[in-house]
C-alpha cells in the first residue's frame, strides 16, 4: 500500500520547467530514498509532498488525500501526520530543545503538562538529546541540530517521516549515527520514512527502495541491489562519481590567448 | 524613450505588487487576530502577544521618554523665543500641549517605535524564512499569520497608543519645566493650563494617529520580512526597507490625518 502517491507531476518555475512528469509511490512501512544531484529537482518534489507550493499540473495524494486539490484544512490534517527534518533543522531559536519538541504537542493535543514532559524527554532521549532539553538550538552543534529537528518531526508519532538531507554537512561518525537512528525509528516505530539524499553511503544503508531523480525525472526507481545493477548511464555516473562536464583544456587554453592578446592591443 | 517607459512600467507594477500584497496580508492578519485576543483566542498566541506588548512597549519607554522630553524642551524653547517678542509667552503652554497631545507624541513614537520594533520584526521574520522556519511552521499545520504576525500586530496596536501617551505627558513636562525656570511658572499651575488648553478630541485625534502608525510600522515590518528571499543579505536589506518605508508611510499618514482633523475641525 502507498502511503505518498506522486502522479504526472508537473512543476514549473517562470516557465522553467523543474519536475517534468513525475510519478512515484512510497509504500507504507518502508525508507524510500530520494537520490539525486545538485538542482535535480529533490528539493522541489519534497516541498511539493509537504504542500509547500503547488504544481502546475498532477497530483501528490498523501493517505488516500489529494493535497493539491483539497482544502487548507485537509492540508493541515494531512500534516499532522507527517513529521519533517528540514536540511537546516530549522530549529525555533528563541524557544529551547524541550519547547521546540512541545510546541505541537501543546497546540496540537490537549494533553496535561506533565504528559506532554514525559513525551519530550522520551522523544529527546530516542535521538540522544535527553540531557541537552533546556539548551537552545545555537548552543548545538550541527548533528544535535539535526537530531533535535527529528525529535520534534516524531513529536506526535507521525506514520510518515520526511527527512532532508539529514547527514549533509556532517562528518562522517555523527552521519552514520544518523542513519542508524533512521533504521532504528523504522525498526522500532514501523514508521514510513522519505530521505532526501545525495550521500550514497547513506542511501544504501537506510533504503528500502531507492528513486533517483536527474534533471526533473525519475530515471530509476528500485531497490538497492535493484540500483547498484542499473546500467543507465546517468545512474553509472552517478553511482561511479564520474565528472559530468570536465573543464576543456585545449578551449580553456585558446581563450586564454585571445584574452591576453586582446589585453595587449589596448593602447 | 521607450526604455523610460518600460523603466516606469515595472516601477509602477512593483508598487502596485507591493500595495497588493499589503493588503492581502492586511486581510489575513485581521483574520487571524482573533487568535491572539485573550479569552476568546488561543492562550498561546495571547501570551506570544503580551511578550511582543513588553518588547515594543516597555523596553522602549526610557527611549520615547527621552526623545519626548528633549522634543518638548526644544519646541517650548523655539516657541518662547518668538512669542516672547510679542509679550505672548504663556501661548508656549497651549503650543506645547495641543501639539504633543495632536502632533508630536504620536509622529515620535511612531519613528521610535519603526526604528525599534519595526526592523525587529522584519529582521527576525527575514531570518526565520531564510532559516526555514515559517516552512516548518506550515507544515507543523500552524498557520504562520496567526503564530507569527497575529501576536506583533495586537501587540503593537496596543503599545504604540500608550507609548504615545507616555510620549504626550513627558513632552508636556519638559514644557512645564522650561516654564519653571524661565518665569517661575509653578508645575501645578502649569498643569492646570494644559488641561484647559487641550480638549477631548485633540487626545483622540493623538490616538487615532497612533493606531494607524501602529498599523503601518507593523504591517511593513512583517511583510518586509515575509517578502526575503535569498540569504542573510536579503535580511539586511528587509530590515532597512522595513524602516525607511515604514517611517515614509507614517508621516504620509501623518498628513492625511492632520488634513483630514484640520477640514474637519473647521466646518
Amino acid at each position: 500500500m502507498s502511503m505518498i502517491s506522486v502522479r504526472d507531476l508537473v512543476v514549473e518555475y517562470d516557465g522553467r520547467r523543474v519536475l517534468d512528469g513525475l510519478n512515484l509511490d512510497i509504500e507504507a512501512g518502508q525508507i524510500t530514498v530520494l537520490l539525486g544531484g545538485s538542482g535535480s529537482g529533490k528539493s522541489t518534489l519534497l516541498r511539493q509532498i509537504l504542500g509547500l507550493e503547488r504544481p502546475k499540473s498532477g497530483s501528490i495524494s498523501i493517505k488516500g488525500t489529494d493535497i493539491t486539490a483539497c482544502s487548507p484544512a485537509d492540508l493541515n490534517k494531512v500534516r499532522r501526520s507527517l513529521g519533517v527534518a528540514f536540511q537546516s533543522a530549522a530549529l525555533f531559536n528563541s524557544l529551547s530543545l524541550e519547547d521546540n519538541v512541545a510546541l505541537t504537542l501543546r497546540e496540537h493535543t490537549a494533553l496535561a503538562p506533565s504528559v506532554i514532559d514525559l513525551i519530550v524527554w522520551l522523544k529527546l532521549a530516542v535521538v540522544g538529546l535527553a540531557d541537552f532539553g533546556k539548551l537552545h538550538p545555537q548552543e548545538l552543534s550541527g548533528g544535535m541540530k539535526k537530531r533535535a529537528a527529528v525529535a520534534r518531526a516524531l513529536a506526535l508519532d507521525p506514520e510518515i517521516l520526511v527527512l532532508d538531507e539529514p547527514s549533509a554537512g556532517l562528518d562522517p561518525i555523527v552521519a552514520a549515527e544518523l542513519d542508524e537512528l533512521i533504521l532504528f525509528l523504522k525498526e522500532t516505530f514501523q514508521i514510513t520514512a522519505l530521505v532526501v539524499t545525495h550521500e550514497l553511503p547513506s542511501a544504501f544503508r537506510i533504503a528500502d527502495r531507492i528513486a533517483m531523480l536527474f534533471d526533473g525525472s525519475l530515471l530509476a526507481v528500485g531497490t538497492k541491489d535493484e540500483i547498484r545493477a542499473n546500467q543507465h548511464p546517468r545512474v553509472r555516473q552517478f553511482l561511479d562519481r564520474v565528472p559530468g562536464s570536465p573543464v576543456h583544456m585545449p578551449a580553456l587554453a585558446s581563450y586564454l590567448e585571445r584574452y591576453v592578446q586582446t589585453q595587449e592591443a589596448k593602447p | 524613450m521607450a526604455n523610460l517607459l518600460e523603466i516606469a512600467g515595472r516601477e509602477t507594477l512593483r508598487q502596485l505588487d507591493y500595495v497588493g500584497s499589503l493588503n492581502i496580508q492586511l486581510w489575513a492578519t485581521l483574520r487571524g487576530m482573533r487568535a491572539a485576543l485573550p479569552l476568546v483566542g488561543n492562550r498561546h498566541r495571547w501570551r506570544a502577544a503580551v511578550h511582543q506588548m513588553l518588547e515594543i512597549g516597555v523596553e522602549a519607554l526610557p527611549m520615547v521618554a527621552l526623545l519626548a522630553m528633549c522634543s518638548g524642551f526644544i519646541l517650548a524653547m523655539q516657541g518662547a523665543s518668538e512669542l516672547r517678542r510679542f509679550g505672548a509667552l504663556h501661548f508656549v503652554i497651549d503650543l506645547v500641549a495641543v501639539g504633543f497631545t495632536r502632533e508630536l507624541g504620536p509622529l515620535l513614537t511612531a519613528i521610535a517605535v519603526s526604528g525599534r520594533s519595526g526592523s525587529a520584526f522584519a529582521a527576525e521574520i527575514g531570518t526565520m524564512k531564510v532559516t526555514e522556519e515559517i516552512d516548518a511552521l506550515k507544515v507543523m499545520a500552524f498557520e504562520p499569520v496567526e503564530f507569527v504576525l497575529a501576536p506583533k500586530y495586537l501587540a503593537a496596536l496596543v503599545a504604540v497608543p500608550c507609548l504615545s501617551i507616555v510620549a504626550n505627558l513627558f513632552g508636556i513636562l519638559a514644557g512645564g519645566l522650561f516654564m519653571f525656570f524661565s518665569t517661575r511658572l509653578g508645575l501645578l499651575l502649569y498643569f492646570h493650563y494644559v488641561l484647559n488648553s487641550i480638549q477631548l478630541r485633540d487626545v483622540l485625534a493623538g490616538l487615532v494617529k497612533a493606531v494607524a502608525f501602529a498599523t503601518i510600522i507593523a504591517h511593513v515590518g512583517c511583510l518586509e520580512g515575509l517578502r526575503v528571499r535569498g540569504g542573510p543579505e536579503a535580511v539586511g536589506r528587509s530590515t532597512t526597507s522595513a524602516v525607511v518605508r515604514s517611517t515614509f508611510l507614517v508621516i504620509v499618514a501623518d498628513a492625511i490625518f492632520t488634513a483630514i482633523f484640520y477640514f474637519v475641525g473647521k466646518t
